[in-house]
């Protein structure tokens, strides 16, 4: 007992001087380096993880006279309130049907974007539709929405106009206050804006594939389908999964900037979802610490989400993010 | 003989097929972009009855012009130049201040350091606590406010220090500190012209994040003489806000407001297209590099 007590006094002793040794020779080495991340660990420490200690008004009374840290506590009040209030189920409701909907067609599709262009042999045209693909990424979300606006305005827009011309209705419809119409216009315009974006990832995937897969493939005499089920989706599988994961971990937070500039007070029922009530609630009507409560619920279930979607993936097929 | 005609045949209907999903996908997603352009052209006269469709109808640059005039577009054109440019040249300086320290494997504080990092892709304070933040340490409503607290993206820190870890000969650095260059000798003279490729990427995408911000601006900014070219873009084209452009008749200011939504959209969205036409070529490669993760 004593015998093992001591030496792990001395292994104690040894990794210190070990480590030691080892920071003496890094500051010496890089000392110019550490003095680069001063400016990046201050940043990080002011802007991202001081805030992190200010979600504590989740379970506090807040007054801004008192300051984060003077404030009262009271516990679970404000995530009672968010549970009982009249329109929770709603919103929740919202978050994950938008959430998994536009998962449900980006995922698959920007895969099968890959895949079509990945078969394009001819270099021009294949760069040429990535370009095409890739733009509207670089459009903001803001003019997104005004083009959908204006796209679908009931007497001037261009769909309207062309519907009413070839007779199949009689007047202009309302789209972007009608609540049905709510989240195809938010799918589709979201594949017009990130299908390509999304597709880049698996694209460069696919450009590390062996050719001489391919060509042995051809020679056994398999067809282009076989090669695609056989060679393709299983060499470019570990990039799906991993994409999955992430999107997965996502699965609360969409894209809150594009709701919240597409809302109407008549498509409300289907457009309000967690973060822009937490919008609404802090910053439109200041009720901070209950605001807060609401943005933590969020993060935390994505938070678990993500852990248990890459705890499935490790199991299943031994990809993760860590 | 009979099988091998088989085969050839299954796998032209397979190219033929592709190359036509491909190519009417592409028409497609051009479309709308084709339309916003001919519309800002055409006269309202056209629009209103539906005439436009594909190509301009009564050319004129009538809806360009008050774009041009307008006060609030011009102030935000201004404030938006101003936001993209000083704020990614910071956003490069402390990423590269991020990357190149942690990128080397021996530098203790290192994992420490990144995984500090990367946990701010998964968990952050939330827009409540961030914003309370940003008031007391008196930002809100200064234009600092707009690229300061944003400085390090994570994903484009991982991509960069990737970049530098895997694309960057170790030897090649080994020798240069034999030769008894310092490390920011090193970093200036030999690493970043090695590394123009992602450089170029990330910066587009800082680029384009200043760009085409809005939300941030709602939030942290009240002061008008502030505001981005989003900001106004919102009230014009959401909000259907005609401010400052009135012409005197209300009858020729809905008339000119139908092409004009147009003219703003080409106006505020092209110099960021431009911008990514001009780097695409290193754009591709930059992808396929940062996408080797870690």
């Amino acid at each position: 007992m004593k015998k093992e007590k001591a030496s792990l006094a001395v292994r104690t002793k040894n990794w210190l001087r070990n480590e030691a040794y080892l920071w003496k020779r890094s500051l010496g080495k890089y000392h110019q380096l550490y003095f680069l991340l001063i400016p990046v660990i201050l940043n990080f420490v002011i802007f991202h993880y001081v805030p992190m200690g200010g979600i504590q008004i989740a379970f506090k009374d807040f007054k801004i006279s008192e300051g984060v840290l003077g404030s009262e506590w009271i516990g679970w009040d404000h995530f009672e309130r968010f549970f009982g209030a009249y329109n929770f189920w709603t919103i929740l409701g919202n978050t994950l049907i938008i959430s998994l909907l536009s998962l449900a067609f980006s995922f698959p599709l920007s895969i099968c974007l890959a895949l079509v262009l990945n078969e394009i042999q001819n270099k021009k045209l294949n760069s040429t539709l990535q370009t095409v693909f890739f733009v509207p990424h670089f459009i903001s979300t803001v003019v997104v929405v005004g083009m959908l606006q204006a796209f679908l305005s009931p007497e001037t827009g261009i769909v309207n106009v062309l519907l009413m011309k070839l007779g199949v209705i009689q007047e202009g419809i309302y789209f972007t206050r009608l609540e049905e119409y709510f989240r195809p216009m938010y799918i589709i315009s979201g594949l017009w804006q990130n299908m390509g974006w999304n597709a880049a990832i698996y694209l460069s995937a696919l450009t590390a594939i062996d050719p001489e897969l391919y060509d042995a493939a051809s020679v056994d005499g398999a067809n282009k389908w076989q090669q695609l089920t056989r060679i393709t989706l299983p060499c470019i599988w570990p990039t799906i999964v991993i994409q999955l994961i992430l999107k997965c971990g996502h699965i609360m937070s969409v894209g809150y900037e594009k709701v919240l500039l597409m809302q109407t007070s008549t498509n409300e029922s289907v457009s309000q979802i967690i973060s822009t009530f937490v919008y609404e609630k802090g910053i439109v009507s200041q009720q901070y610490d209950y605001a807060t409560a609401i943005g933590l619920f969020n993060s935390v279930i994505n938070l678990i989400v993500l852990l248990i979607v890459n705890r499935i993936a490790k199991k299943r097929s031994d990809v993760s993010l860590w | 003989m009979k099988r091998r005609r088989k085969k050839f045949n299954s796998n032209t209907v397979y190219t033929i097929i592709v190359y036509t999903v491909a190519i009417v996908a592409a028409l497609a997603w051009l479309y709308p972009l084709v339309y916003v352009v001919s519309a800002s052209f055409s006269s309202p006269e056209e629009l209103l009855s539906g005439n436009v469709v594909l190509f301009p109808k009564g050319f004129t640059l009538e809806a360009y012009k008050y774009v041009f005039k307008n006060k609030d577009i011009m102030t935000g054109y201004r404030n938006t130049i101003f936001y993209s440019v000083v704020g990614t040249l910071y956003n490069m300086i402390l990423t590269v201040f991020a990357a190149y320290p942690l990128s080397k494997k021996d530098m203790k504080g290192q994992t420490f350091l990144t995984m500090m990092i990367t946990f701010t892709m998964f968990f952050g304070g939330g827009m409540i606590p961030v914003y309370l933040n940003l008031n007391s340490l008196g930002l809100l409503n200064t234009p600092w406010v707009m690229f300061i607290p944003s400085a390090i993206s994570a994903t484009n820190f991982i991509i960069m220090r990737n970049y530098f870890t895997h694309s960057i000969s170790a030897e090649l650095l080994e020798a240069a500190h034999m030769e008894g260059a310092t490390q920011l000798q090193t970093l200036r003279k030999i690493v970043l012209p090695l590394s123009t490729p992602i450089l170029g990427v990330i910066t587009i995408y800082y680029m384009a994040g200043h760009w085409n911000a809005y939300f941030s601006a709602l939030i942290y900014l009240s002061d008008d003489n502030l505001m981005p070219l989003q900001i106004f873009l919102r009230r014009i084209l959401i909000l259907g806000g005609m401010e400052g452009m009135s012409t005197g008749s209300s009858m020729t200011d809905s008339l000119i407001y139908e092409s004009l939504k147009y003219a703003i959209i080409v106006v505020s969205t092209l110099p960021m297209l431009i911008a990514y036409l001009l780097v695409q070529k290193s754009f591709k490669k930059g992808i396929m590099m940062g996408s080797l993760k870690g």
